[in-house]
């Protein structure tokens, strides 16, 4: 028996339109694929041109020397120095400073945000906040040597705000709007029987606020505080500006501090291709890679730790 | 629909009139020295008021960035206010760049602190002891009981190399010091830090109506102990070497220059040029760097 030569072709048809359906459903697959993968590779990537730069630096650099010492001057003409330590205590300390000042406030901030604020303030509030988040580095850089600076120079009696203190300040200013949005998120997204089990129970709205709200939210604002830490890390123009970029070892806020991302900065556009000084840049580079990438690791301990105990 | 049609039109005359206003021909890039961008750039634009058809940018950057950038092909004209060294003149070569240097202006680069200070003149060695981190009091040098706060540039900049050899005897200068992005940004650290010291180009000391900036005070400076001291603002002294810490302000091409960029050079050396130079507050050049101008022009 022969097939209805229409049906047959009507099979052959769906059939081709099946095929033509999977493989378009492959292709956009595969694109989903390389876009999810995507970042994958360019961290791969640059951190093996990290790598590779960084570590013909150490055919001449002990590495314990690189780590350990605190004197750095590769264009001296006595001896040419390459210890960081220095460097990355500044950018220790300069960015454990923003975060003392901008963890706390922009918690309240969310906390008012979330909870307190009328929701016609908080219409107001909230753009006000992301605003804020847009204005250039170099602009508040220029804060710092202008306003900043000389007002701390003033209130300590020093003689210039050119030290980690103006950079800790600016740098909160600058971390402030993604801490207060994510924390703002967190906390909106608490669920609301939470709140309204905690008053139902008796507990005061600050108490339902502080015990019961911020707990709930702490992954998302323990996130916002990381994301703080790696805008204000990595941030180079604002301190290049308002640190003063002293390379000696800081001894508190009010000395003039070099932190690795200004020194990078200072010395990678004159600096002569493929010599030591040149790869032991792509060497601070690398550590502060790694500084970040340890803390975001921390972050995720943490969080993972904290969520299998709320199950 | 109306303001469609308007819209539409008007941003075609707008990306029209871009397109003609684009340059005909290729810029002349020039780039590097910070002391010195300031200056090129005025002399860059009378020159260009002048000339129909010049194009000419001005970078700043350091000279060392405007040497990195002669040897890597990224501008035409490197301004630098030292004199390169030899291991970037024996990478320009192995890259098959022939550096040829101008002397376009010479720059007395002048020892200031804030007007609080009461000290008047120092010796090159006491400037030297200064930024080696040596004197760490006023009061070694002065009657003012004060932390000496040092400004300075940073290691791009052609002045700190400058002041490292020439002043500093070829050592480090103190860790302490405060690495600043620019003459101007040293300006402001002087004007505010009244411990401070701070080094700068002659042209950055005076305001617009030609007064050294108010809350200033430049130092004089002598050459021995007990020597006579003389201001870089002197244009006697810097001319006959009085003042001891002058240094000729360079401008390298990459061979003989083509035909746009000798235009300019020579008209830089030439008597309205170096009228220009003079006006900025820096000094006109002698007839022997003229003459080496005019033989790198051929």
């Amino acid at each position: 028996m022969r097939m209805n030569p229409a049906t047959e072709e009507g099979t052959e048809r769906a059939m081709r339109k099946n095929k033509r359906r999977n493989f378009r459903e492959a292709a956009i697959r595969a694109f989903f694929f390389t876009c999810g993968i995507l970042a994958v590779l360019v961290l791969l990537g640059i951190f093996a041109t990290l790598l590779s730069t960084a570590i013909p630096a150490f055919r001449e650099i002990r590495p314990s020397e690189f780590l350990l010492k605190t004197n750095w001057d590769p264009t001296s003409p006595e001896k040419a120095e390459y210890g960081i330590l220095s460097m990355v205590v500044s950018t220790l300390m300069v960015t454990g400073g923003a975060l003392l000042l901008a963890v706390p406030i922009g918690i309240g901030v969310a906390a008012y945000l979330s909870d307190v604020a009328h929701w016609r303030v908080r219409e107001i509030l909230k753009p006000v906040v992301e605003i804020l988040a847009g204005i250039p580095s170099v602009v508040v850089g220029f804060l710092g040597i202008v306003l900043f600076g000389p007002a701390i120079a003033k209130v300590f009696h020093t003689g210039h705000g050119l030290n980690a203190a103006n950079g800790s300040v600016l740098l909160a200013i600058m971390a402030l709007p993604t801490i207060i949005s994510i924390s703002e998120d967190a906390l909106s997204a608490v669920p609301a029987a939470y709140g309204e089990a905690s008053l139902a129970l008796g507990a005061s709205r600050w108490q339902t606020l502080v015990r019961v709200k911020l707990p709930a939210g702490l992954s998302g604002i323990i996130a916002a505080g990381m994301l703080g830490m790696g805008r204000a890390i990595g941030e180079t123009m604002t301190v290049l500006m308002a640190t003063g970029n002293a390379r000696s070892f800081p001894h508190g806020f009010l000395d003039s501090v070099r932190t690795m991302t200004s020194g990078i900065a200072i010395e990678l556009g004159e600096v002569p291709y493929y010599t030591t000084h040149y790869y032991a840049l792509f060497a601070i580079g690398l550590v502060l890679f790694v500084m970040t990438f340890l803390v975001n690791m921390a972050a995720d301990v943490v969080l993972r730790k904290y969520q299998e105990k709320e199950r | 629909m109306n303001k469609t049609i308007v819209i539409t039109v008007l941003s075609l005359a707008l990306l029209g009139s871009l397109l003609l206003a684009a340059p005909a021909r290729k810029m002349i890039q020039i780039k590097g020295s910070d002391t010195m961008v300031n200056l090129v750039q005025i002399l860059a634009e009378e020159y260009m008021g002048k000339t129909p058809g010049a194009a000419i940018a001005v970078l700043g950057g350091g000279s060392g960035t405007g040497i990195t950038g002669l040897i890597n092909q990224t501008c035409d004209v490197a301004n630098s206010s030292r004199e390169w060294k030899p291991k970037e003149i024996d990478q320009a070569w192995e890259k098959g760049i022939k550096p040829r240097f101008f002397v376009v202006a010479v720059d007395g680069l002048s020892v200031i602190v804030n007007d609080k200070n009461p000290v008047e003149q120092l010796t090159m060695a006491q400037v030297g002891a200064l930024y080696r981190g040596e004197i760490k009091n006023w009061k070694a040098v002065g009657e003012y009981q004060k932390p000496v706060s040092l400004y300075g540039r940073q290691s791009n900049s052609g002045t700190y190399v400058f002041m490292q050899e020439f002043v500093l005897g070829n050592k480090n200068y103190s860790a302490d010091m405060k690495e600043m992005n620019g003459n101007a940004q040293i300006i402001e650290g002087v004007l505010q830090d009244e411990g401070a010291v701070g080094y700068v180009g002659v042209g950055y000391l005076f305001d617009q109506s030609g007064q050294v900036r108010k809350g200033l005070k430049i130092l004089k400076v002598s050459k021995e102990p007990g020597g006579a001291g003389y201001m870089p603002t002197d244009k006697a002294a810097v001319d006959s070497g009085d003042y001891p810490i002058a240094r000729p302000l360079y401008m390298a091409t990459n061979g003989k220059p083509k035909a746009d960029v000798g235009g300019l050079l020579g008209w830089i050396s030439g008597p309205e040029g170096q009228a220009i130079v003079e006006r900025e507050g820096f000094f006109a050049i002698g007839p022997n760097h003229k003459a080496q101008n005019e033989k790198n022009l051929r």
